[in-house]
């Protein structure tokens, strides 16, 4: 994606790399996330080059026009965990006597490394060339994110780590995992391992273990990705019932229990004991500050029909208004993450629903009429993150990555400090029709595009050189190994997709 | 309980509570159950004519076991099936057969005539086959051609499913099973984007597991000539994206020679006179110049962004007619089946009447109208594929009848194309089309309802599934004219990242259509059998995207090492 500011040289000078002179070079900090970077971008840039074009015959190279390294200054000692607060910006700089990356933290340094590589082209004359370039880079948005559905469908854990590579392509920072939904409990619990049991497509094959969440924590931390877990209430919970099984709601016909269950039921002291020791462990486990708490799509229809719920909202003085009750489950669950020290994400319904919400929880807006919703979010001053545009499990004939690409996210009358407000956005992959046969190939490249209007800056917004860039993207991303689909029509990649077989 | 069924297919239920080669789709029920009769594990995709199924059970030891036995040997075609379908047959190397029940120990697969072992298949074969599993240790397959054994067979595969203890069971079943039309086509386009030679291969087996038997291979257009052509060497040498993008001869041989190992005919399509702008970078004398728009800019001008400064043929040149001759030689030649597709749509009129040379023509030859030099062109070239050294018959997009030009009616095809609801007609619907060119008397192909490139949020396999094509009149003389249809796969957007995926489950239900009785309409029902097939697919390395929420069993589409 473009850069805050990137001066070609007039003239375009090249130098060459080679594989068996080129090394990654520490001259700051370092720490594991930096090597097992150099590690993984040595391989990128050198490994899937070379398969085709091993044939032709090369000529010496002098010294002086070779790239014999790349030097990555991290000025800041390595945090452990990428943040929300973390600092992503970078220098780089290529120039005949040599290579300079400097970035005041680790997070930027691997943005950087992820620039260079890009940098690195195959000449007409079989070589690995890179032109003289100076890059000053950062963020637009410090929320970019991705989110995936693994209830609707289950996603193996290769195919999740698959899409953490592909994330660091296109320099996305934030995993959003929906891990559960009322279509099933795939996340193996530490405190509750009941509930994965009873609520998981198969208990044994179907399920994330402890093991599995902290590996993809591990594999995104590595990337410079945050892994911000959803766990969806007090609606989508369905699964969750299979085994806590006094949590959700009875729904009720004809003054009888009809068989049915509705939301998680608002009204006893036992979700709220089940809630607490539940968030304690999620906290303990999800290493990031913030957990999405979900609120959207809540249906009364249950609570209406159940007596006892009728009572409480007597005794509490609700009158008919349920959101009231809303109000007082999620003023509830918000006192038990703030007790456990985890900041809230929430879905828009929430707050539209006149939730009280804690200063620090983080707005998520995904309906329509999306820019008043963030005028009015950040009116209340809360942070608001968008993904209304950026449906992208609607898919559609043709080039929707434009539409993604051109949407502006921040576009309402507001104040600057209102303005300041929006952190950024995520492209939602729902699960529906959606799994590792094709998660792929479906987020990839349209995600390209919201990722670049997260990063790049507001006056990006050329469709020309996007066309091109992105289709070289795709293919870039083909040759790393992500089967990333056509972007802008009929055409070609130097390294077409591998789709198994022979 | 056993029950014979006829032409409607019912299935019985039977002791059946979970199995694992089973998908498992879901909805939240509270809200929005789902309709339609839930499958019995192990049924059939596309269903069979008559399917009479039994709760009693038999299990079978694909891995250590079991046989493949024919009264044919040294028939390639079979024996390549064997071992293809004796490593699906195996579904988890976990999986062991059933203790207390009989075990089908061979498959006797009797064929009568043995000549598909030695030819290649065509549009008369005979595929019906008929499969019996009745409790004793030999299931029989019986089928008056190999090609008919290659669907029993795909059919026997199907009908093995394991319980939820792994263990590997078989109905008692007994299939007699044909193909409601004898053309059943699946169309890839390699131009717009290409396709590695193992992607093709893995259409071809998918493919085969929903019983399609044409590959209609859309192998050039404007954008790139892939094929390797030895007569032109240079079509692809300047056509192809790059000299990694081609068809080696090799290669073509290699997709028939795999096609017709699984029943499968490949017809190429060498589209002109129009899509031919990657013709005219090696040839460009072949390609009329346009002149912009008739009257100002010269030569040369594109009309962007639909057409280039040129991408037609020249009709008007003997050369043309020459080179074409030397062309279909060799397609002829090189691809065996009796069919070739000749192209014919979208003939860019306004290009031939810009040019002033066809204008001087046309005069010179007493010609009115540019319809009648795309009649002249047809003329030619239904005369050149007409003499060649092996005579074929012609497949034609459906323009030229639309224009009631003087198409041969013998060995012709018409493949009906446009719609309304696939951009291609304004407000003529595919029926009104089908009808018209019924009424003129020519066979044809369906395909206006089924172009498969065009994706959208949800279920549109369904859509495609509930099309009835010979709804377009109710005389029964008209409705044998059309021979089958073909789901289309145009590759603007898609490629071998893509492909696979995109495309399947969603064939599947046009392949259904195709071979199972016209009775056959419940889509709701059909949704637990196709989530089986989708499923089943995956198994066999093809990752078909899910129908609806849910899973595959304990079995999931995983990232492979390459």
């Amino acid at each position: 994606m473009l850069s805050m500011a990137s001066s070609p040289l007039l003239v375009v000078v090249t130098v060459v790399v080679l594989r068996n002179t080129f090394q990654f070079r520490a001259s700051g900090s370092t720490c594991d996330i930096l090597y097992e970077a150099f590690d993984r971008y040595y391989r990128i840039v050198f490994d899937k080059f070379t398969v085709r074009r091993g044939k032709k015959r090369l000529q010496f190279v002098p010294a002086a026009k070779r790239l014999s390294s790349l030097d990555v200054a991290v000025q800041n000692p390595c945090e452990r965990y990428p943040s929300l607060e973390m600092d992503e910006s970078y220098d780089l700089s290529v120039s005949q006597s040599g290579a300079t990356l400097t970035a005041p933290a680790i997070w930027g340094a691997l943005r950087g490394l992820e620039t260079f590589s890009q940098l690195i082209y195959f000449s007409s004359d079989g070589y690995l060339q890179i032109n003289l370039t100076e890059i000053s880079d950062q963020p637009r948005f410090r929320w970019r994110g991705i989110l995936l559905d693994t209830s609707r469908h289950f996603l193996p854990k290769e195919i999740i780590y698959q899409n953490l590579d592909a994330m660091a392509f296109n320099k996305i920072n934030v995993f959003h995992w929906h891990i559960v939904d009322d279509n099933s409990f795939p996340y193996q619990s530490r405190d509750f391992p009941e509930m994965s049991i009873k609520g998981a497509y198969d208990p044994y094959t179907h399920v994330y273990t402890q093991g599995d969440v902290s590996d993809v924590i591990e594999y995104a931390r590595l990337r410079g990705i945050r892994v911000t877990a959803e766990f969806d209430t007090p609606g989508h919970s369905q699964s969750w019932g299979n085994a806590i099984t006094y949590l959700l709601t009875k729904c009720y016909s004809g003054g009888h229990f009809n068989g049915n269950y509705g939301p998680i039921d608002p009204t006893v002291s036992t979700t709220y004991q089940f809630l607490d020791s539940f968030i304690k462990e999620l906290s303990e486990v999800f290493k990031d500050h913030y957990l999405h708490l979900g609120g959207d799509e809540v249906s009364f229809d249950c609570w209406k029909s159940n007596p006892n719920i009728t009572d409480f909202m007597k005794k509490m003085g609700f009158g008919s208004d349920y959101s009231k009750l809303e109000n007082h489950y999620m003023a509830k669950l918000l006192e038990i993450v703030d007790r456990h020290k985890t900041g809230a994400v929430v879905w828009q319904d929430v707050i539209d629903n006149g939730v009280q919400l804690h200063p620090d929880t983080v707005v998520e807006i995904w309906r329509d009429k999306e820019q008043a919703e963030l005028a009015k979010v950040t009116a209340s001053g809360l942070r608001a993150i968008l993904s209304s545009p950026w449906y992208l499990d609607y898919i559609g004939y043709g080039e929707q990555w434009e539409s993604y690409y051109k949407y502006e996210p921040i576009n309402f009358n507001g104040t600057d400090a209102q303005k300041a407000l929006v952190i950024g956005g995520e492209a939602c992959l729902w699960a529906e029709y959606v799994d590792s046969t094709n998660v792929i190939s479906r987020l990839w490249p349209r995600a390209s595009a919201v990722a670049e209007r997260l990063w790049s800056p507001k006056t990006v917004t050329d469709m020309n050189s996007a066309s091109s860039r992105i289709e070289e993207h795709r293919c870039r991303m083909v040759r790393r190994g992500i089967n990333a689909e056509p972007a802008i029509g009929p055409g070609f990649c130097p390294y077409e997709a591998y789709s198994g077989g022979e | 309980m056993e029950m014979r069924i006829l032409g409607v297919p019912v299935t019985i239920l039977t002791i059946w509570s979970i199995s694992l080669s089973s998908g498992f789709i879901t909805w939240i029920a509270v809200r929005l159950p789902l309709e339609g009769e839930v499958a019995a594990p192990g049924a059939p995709w596309p269903l069979p004519q008559q399917w009479n199924t039994s709760s009693r059970q038999m299990t079978i030891d694909p891995a250590f076991n079991f046989v493949f036995a024919s009264n044919l040997t040294d028939c390639d075609v079979l024996d390549g099936a064997f071992e293809r379908y004796g490593r699906w047959i195996q579904l988890d190397s976990a999986a062991r057969p059933h203790d207390n029940l009989t075990r089908v120990e061979r498959i006797d697969v009797r064929v009568a005539n043995a000549a598909g072992c030695t030819a290649f298949p065509s549009i008369d074969d005979d595929e019906s086959y008929s499969l019996t599993i009745t409790g004793s240790s030999t299931a029989v397959l019986n089928s008056p051609t190999v090609w008919g054994a290659l669907r029993g067979l795909e059919t026997f595969s199907q009908l093995i499913y394991l319980s939820d203890d792994k263990k590997y069971l078989i109905n008692f079943t007994s299939i007699v099973d044909f193909p409601r039309f004898s053309y059943r086509g699946l169309m890839i386009d390699t131009a717009r984007h290409y396709y590695p030679l193992n992607t093709i291969i893995r259409i071809l087996d998918a493919m085969s597991w929903d019983k399609l038997n044409v590959l209609r291979w859309h192998i050039v257009d404007d954008q790139s000539f892939p094929y390797e052509s030895t007569t032109y060497p240079n079509l692809s040498f300047h056509g192809a994206y790059s000299a990694y993008h081609v068809y080696s001869q090799e290669n073509v041989t290699r997709v028939i020679a795999e096609a017709r190992l699984r029943g499968i005919r490949v017809i190429p399509e060498f589209d002109a006179p129009g899509h031919t702008w990657s013709w005219g970078k090696a040839f460009p004398v072949l390609l009329t110049p346009c002149w912009g728009n008739g009257t100002q800019g010269g030569p040369h001008v594109p009309n962007y962004p639909k057409h280039g400064p040129q991408e037609i043929l020249n009709p008007i040149l003997e050369s043309t007619y020459a080179f074409m001759e030397g062309l279909y030689e060799e397609i002829v030649q090189k691809f065996p089946d009796d069919y070739v597709h000749l192209g014919m749509e979208e003939v860019y009129y306004a290009c031939w009447e810009s040019n002033p040379n066809i204008s001087q023509w046309m005069a010179a030859n007493n010609l009115t109208h540019i319809k009648q030099v795309e009649a002249y062109y047809i003329m030619r070239l239904f005369n050149i594929t007409s003499r060649l050294q092996r005579p074929i018959k012609r497949i034609i997009w459906q323009e030229p009848v639309d224009n009631n030009l003087a198409v041969p009616k013998v060995d012709t095809l018409v493949e009906m194309w446009k719609d309304v609801t696939n951009g291609a007609s304004a407000n003529t619907t595919w029926q009104e089309y089908t009808l018209a060119t019924a009424q003129k008397g020519y066979n044809m192909i369906l395909s206006a309802p089924w172009y498969l490139n065009f994706i959208s949020y949800g279920q549109d396999w369904k859509n495609y599934y509930q099309v009835e094509p010979t709804n377009f009149t109710a005389n029964v003389t008209l409705q044998a004219l059309l021979k089958g249809g073909e789901a289309c796969v145009w590759s603007e957007y898609i490629d071998s990242s893509n492909f696979l995926s995109v495309v399947w489950p969603r064939a599947s239900a046009v392949a259904e259509r195709l071979w199972s009785s016209r009775a056959v309409t419940d889509v709701n029902t059909a949704q637990y059998r196709l989530d089986q097939q989708r499923c089943r697919m995956i198994r066999r390395g093809v990752p078909a995207k899910p129908i609806l929420n849910g899973y595959c069993g304990d079995y999931e589409w995983d990232v492979r090492p390459e």
